[in-house]
């Protein structure tokens, strides 16, 4: 499976986001699903969880994947409660996307 | 294809800027600018004010400069702002001479008008910094959402069972099982519960941002009250903060979008409750909040000398038919439905929208005219409260270009009145139960012009309404003399909470006979959220301002009352199936089809002799369910025998057509479960001649 692995580092906000987007784009242009290892991510704003999403709707439309490793239960229950949730897949580790 | 326009031509304070685009008003993001716009009749001045997030003081002020004012419009775009960590805000500067109208202070830091986004009151019961003097501050939003598929559901009006709620009351109080209590996602989390119950339309009392803490004060008991209701906007364009769970993070929009969202792919439909009569900002006394600094003389009815008309008994009125507040309002609910999906509006003290800028009623209201004709509201429900607190009382009146519903306060007073044993009341029932075609024959409005309900926020809850005479409001702190004091309502002998197994079944019974009429009846059935339960408030018909178990609803009393959420259950079911229940137009009362008999008649004791008999109080009516045929398929026939006496009567069946027979479908002297079948699964009549009705109670029969 062609797929990179992208780490997230303590937020992804509108601090980040635009040179974020950027880095995620360069890998899916590379016709590769990516997994965003959110391990150390404690705080994702509005203008992140579009990062994420945007990310999504690019990797689906040529028939790959964003996969989310390591999503603290607080940003993945922010997720839930906005709707960007039923979007992705999580999974606990690097590994266990691999598998 | 790059826009050639978006290049910066100024820079002040380190940051670039170039003339904006007047419309729309408010802050749009375009490309790498936010585009700052606010419109001011008479301000001679404007600066925009720009904070980092939750800064006490502005980290920098920018003149709107000569050549960025088209009009009377002030307009700029800021290039590269960080807008998801800036609030912004306007001073205005202009003549203060009261008596004109006009009460501009550029030492105030006002709100944007059209701000779809307001941070200062994230989180519920917060204790606010009054120190700040920027209390209310403009954000720009991430309005970007996926949608999918969704849209407005568009369900026939005909067909809607309206469950009014509040976003604290439905999940703040005991047992309500949700992760986030009291928000927007908390109601997410009981949508099964309200798939269960049956409701297809949840009527959302005020999610506009308004201030908790507007008059808080503490209660003689020592705690807090506070503006719980929320009839007070401080924003039009955006959603109350703290009803998010995500509001600290100014989620807010997104987890109502995504509620909304959700509501819709169970086929239940979203008014709102929305409040155009006035603002938060009371009358001379009041805070800046917005608009008085921004635009007094357009945006408030003043009297002629200066003065705020308080024809909605909170300070001031809003200037309705002022061309640029009536604009206003017409972009905030075209916004409401565009980006949020909503599929309808009840607009609080409706009336007040008919009224001049001198505060007369006008024949036709340009505001109303032009909601009833808006090419984006084309398919949106519109229901009035058609009164005002200035006296104007438009029932049945309210200029509807046959859009308008209204909520129909008759029907409430009527059905009180009749099941609590009112001997006078019997006429005003029968137009009730029928669609109200006293009210709404006319002017090709219908019965889909009438939303019918027997309790709503205002006023007692169905099991006060059987269980007190009076209110008991001392917890508000005005000496019990807040409130309604007409409740038509009767305590059964006792007042207050019973443990007599007696007075309790004939309250049940009672609940069960204001259900029944009306989901019999033709209209629009509103239920108040908690009346399914038997939701309590202990007596308190007013309770605005109680943030706590008066107002919350205690889900205990889903298992404590399980015949009461059953019945309503199940006959909500029962009009759901039932098209003769749910017609859009009034009756003939006669057999214009040459079906065999007529598609409504009334009886009595006696089949066909409707006569009034036993004090006015019993009576029957029948619906063909021939007449309410679809795909060629008809409806079965209903007959409800209405017994409010105090005896039991035996009441005389009319005859069916050959081949059908008569079911029963509810009894509500019957203990439960016998009280209500499973619609489809009615009991056969071993007695198809009479039926034996006990004293004040409801038998609903199925001819099939």
């Amino acid at each position: 499976m062609a797929i990179d692995v992208y780490k997230m580092g303590a937020a992804l906000d509108s601090s980040n986001a635009s040179d974020i987007q950027k880095e995620i784009l360069a890998v899916l242009d590379k016709e590769k699903s990516i997994i965003l290892d959110m391990t150390d991510c404690s705080y994702v704003s509005s203008a992140g969880l579009r990062v994420m999403l945007y990310s999504y709707k690019i990797a689906a439309a040529k028939g790959n994947k964003v996969y989310l490793v390591g999503v603290s239960d607080e940003v993945r229950d922010v997720m839930s409660m906005t709707g960007f949730e039923k979007f992705f897949e999580f999974f606990n580790s690097v590994d266990e996307v691999k598998e | 294809m790059q826009r050639v326009d978006l290049f910066p031509t100024h820079e002040y304070g380190g940051y670039k800027l170039r003339a904006g685009r007047p419309y729309p008003f408010g802050a749009t993001v375009i490309g790498n600018a936010v585009n700052f716009s606010i419109y001011s009749r008479y301000a001679t001045d404007c600066t925009l004010v720009l904070f980092h997030n939750h800064d006490k003081t502005p980290f920098l002020e920018i003149p709107f400069f000569k050549e960025f004012r088209l009009g009377n419009v002030f307009s700029m775009m800021v290039f590269d702002l960080d807008y998801e960590n800036i609030e912004y805000g306007y001073r205005m500067d202009g003549p203060f001479d009261p008596q004109q109208g006009h009460r501009f202070d550029k030492t105030k830091i006002l709100m944007d008008p059209y701000a779809k986004l307001i941070a200062g009151r994230d989180v519920w019961g917060k204790e606010p910094d009054w120190v700040n003097n920027y209390q209310y501050r403009s954000r720009v939003v991430f309005d970007d959402f996926d949608w999918e598929n969704d849209l407005p559901l568009e369900t026939p009006v005909n067909d809607l069972v309206i469950y009014e709620m509040h976003v604290r009351n439905f999940t703040c109080g005991a047992n309500s099982g949700v992760k986030h209590p009291g928000t927007f996602a908390g109601i997410a989390e009981r949508i099964p519960y309200l798939k269960k119950l049956g409701v297809n339309c949840i009527e959302l009392m005020p999610i506009h941002e308004f201030d908790e803490f507007e008059n808080s004060r503490p209660a003689p008991d020592g705690h807090t009250l506070y503006n719980f209701w929320g009839y007070s906007n401080v924003g039009f364009f955006a959603p109350k903060a703290a009803y998010a769970s995500t509001g600290k993070y100014s989620m807010q929009v997104d987890e109502l979008k995504n509620l909304i969202k959700k509501l819709h792919s169970e086929g239940i439909e979203v008014i709102l409750d929305v409040v155009f009569n006035h603002t938060a900002e009371g009358n001379e006394n009041g805070p800046y909040i917005s608009y008085r600094g921004i635009d007094n003389k357009t945006y408030y009815m003043l009297t002629h000398d200066g003065y705020y008309f308080n024809f909605s008994g909170c300070g001031n009125t809003l200037n309705c038919n002022n061309p640029n507040v009536r604009d206003m309002i017409v972009e905030s609910l075209r916004y409401w439905v565009t980006d949020y999906h909503v599929d309808g509006f009840r607009f609080d003290l409706a009336a007040i929208l008919g009224r001049d800028q001198n505060g007369y009623p006008m024949a036709n209201p340009p505001l109303l005219e032009s909601l009833a004709h808006d090419p984006i509201l084309g398919k949106t429900k519109l229901i009035a409260e058609a009164w005002d607190a200035g006296g104007l009382y438009q029932v049945g009146s309210f200029p509807s270009w046959g859009r308008w519903a209204e909520w129909n306060g008759k029907f409430r007073d009527a059905v009180r009145r009749f099941v609590k044993g009112d001997e006078h009341v019997l006429d005003d029932v029968k137009e009730r139960i029928t669609g109200s075609a006293d009210l709404y024959a006319s002017a090709n409005r219908g019965i889909k012009a009438s939303v019918n309900f027997v309790t709503a926020h205002d006023g007692f809850t169905m099991m006060d309404l059987v269980s007190y005479n009076g209110k008991h409001n001392d917890a508000n702190g005005e000496g019990n003399r807040d409130g309604d004091d007409n409740n038509n309502s009767w305590n059964c002998g006792w007042e207050g909470e019973s443990t007599d197994i007696g007075t309790n079944f004939l309250r049940h019974k009672q609940i069960k006979n204001f259900i029944s009429i009306l989901m019999t009846s033709q209209g629009i059935p509103m239920v108040l959220s908690g009346d399914e339960i038997g939701n309590t408030q202990y007596g308190n018909n007013n309770a605005y301002c109680q943030d706590n178990e008066i107002s919350w609803i205690d889900w205990n009393n889903l298992e404590k009352n399980a015949d009461l959420f059953n019945y309503f259950q199940k006959i909500i079911k029962f009009r759901r199936q039932h098209r003769a229940l749910r017609y859009e137009y009034h009756l003939g009362h006669s057999d214009w089809r040459n079906l065999g008999m007529p598609d409504f008649s009334w009886h009595g004791v006696k089949a066909w002799q409707p006569w009034n008999t036993y004090n006015n109080l019993t009576q029957a009516f029948m619906l063909n369910g021939r007449y309410a045929d679809s795909d060629g398929k008809p409806d079965d026939f209903i007959y409800v025998a209405m017994n409010m006496h105090w005896d039991m009567h035996g009441f005389e069946l009319p005859q069916l057509p050959d081949g059908l027979k008569w079911h029963v479908f509810a009894n509500t002297a019957m203990a439960a479960p016998q009280d209500i079948c499973e619609p489809g699964y009615e009991i056969l009549l071993d007695n198809q001649w009479e039926v034996l009705v006990e004293a004040r109670s409801i038998m609903i029969l199925v001819g099939k």
